[in-house]
């Protein structure tokens, strides 16, 4: 029988996978794919304790993440694309005009 | 049954996170990202979330990756990246660390706090119980009455972030190409 402990173990793993894929990749595009799976970590973990607590406010959470997430992917693609017309294949690490 | 589920998704999930991570194309971890989403769906339906698994399957694997996919096309960035290189030294084995202790502190809060069926009981109603509301009825009370302002504020949401991205992606033309323009006319 699977508990929500097998769940929330996954999450935490899944968490930790785009974590690290954020810490260490330098491609944007890698990055953002390795937020959406910090995003899905949590959305799992929406979902679980929903069914355990037995409160439908948990799957609603994780509607308003989807949509947030969504609206998230729109802008930061179109940072990406507005980047790389100036600077191709520039790295996370190479924008640093900001710099103080 | 549910187990065996659980299983393959959960090998199917953490395969196409470490294929997202570790692929040195661009293509193969958006495609590694799709395998992660729809075992992810799968589990939702293991957890009774059936309305969110049909949207996970929809937005995520049909709109995020596919629009993931055109900017890679779009750009010609589907070139190796040399992973091999650590940029600054030191950074993986920090990062590792990060993530193992993110890991730890994870599951630890998550294990510690009061679920199962000594938890507080907050709606009468029970959710996996579908027989009388359907999950979508369910989520659909909810969400057009006691989040409806939240609701609203997502419409506002999705129509900046729709602009903000047209203006920012908008070839805004150059003084003298709009005169080049000009005197090819």
């Amino acid at each position: 029988m699977v508990t929500a402990s097998w769940y929330l173990i996954l999450a935490a793993g899944l968490f930790t996978i785009g974590a690290v894929g954020l810490l260490v990749r330098r491609n944007p595009l890698i990055m953002f794919m390795c937020v959406e799976l910090m995003l899905n970590a949590v959305n799992l973990t929406f979902i679980t304790f929903g069914r355990e607590l037995n409160d439908i406010g948990g799957q609603v959470s994780v509607f308003f993440v989807l949509v947030v997430a969504a609206a998230e992917v729109v802008v930061g693609l179109a940072i990406v694309v507005a980047i790389n017309r100036r600077r191709p294949q520039a790295t996370a690490d190479d924008l640093s005009a900001l710099r103080g | 049954m549910e187990t065996a589920v659980f299983i393959v998704c959960a090998a199917i999930v953490l395969a196409g996170a470490l294929g997202v991570v570790l692929s040195r194309n661009p293509v193969h971890a958006a495609l590694s990202l799709v395998g992660t989403l729809f075992g992810m769906a799968v589990l939702f339906l293991n957890l009774e979330a059936h309305f969110l698994a049909a949207v996970q399957i929809i937005v995520y694997a049909g709109a995020i990756v596919v629009l993931f996919l055109f900017v890679i096309m779009l750009l010609g960035v589907d070139r190796l990246e040399d992973l091999s290189v650590e940029p600054i030294t030191g950074q993986r084995t920090l990062a590792i660390l990060v993530g193992l202790g993110t890991f730890v502190l994870a599951v630890a809060f998550l294990l510690s706090s009061s679920i199962g069926p000594s938890g507080p009981q907050i709606l009468t109603l029970d959710i996996t119980d579908q027989s009388t509301y359907s999950n979508l009825r369910q989520i659909a009370d909810v969400l057009f009455t006691d989040y409806v302002y939240a609701f609203e504020a997502t419409a506002a949401l999705l129509t900046i972030s729709v602009v903000g991205a047209v203006v920012m992606s908008r070839r805004i033309a150059r003084a003298d190409q709009a005169q080049e323009a000009a005197e090819d006319d």
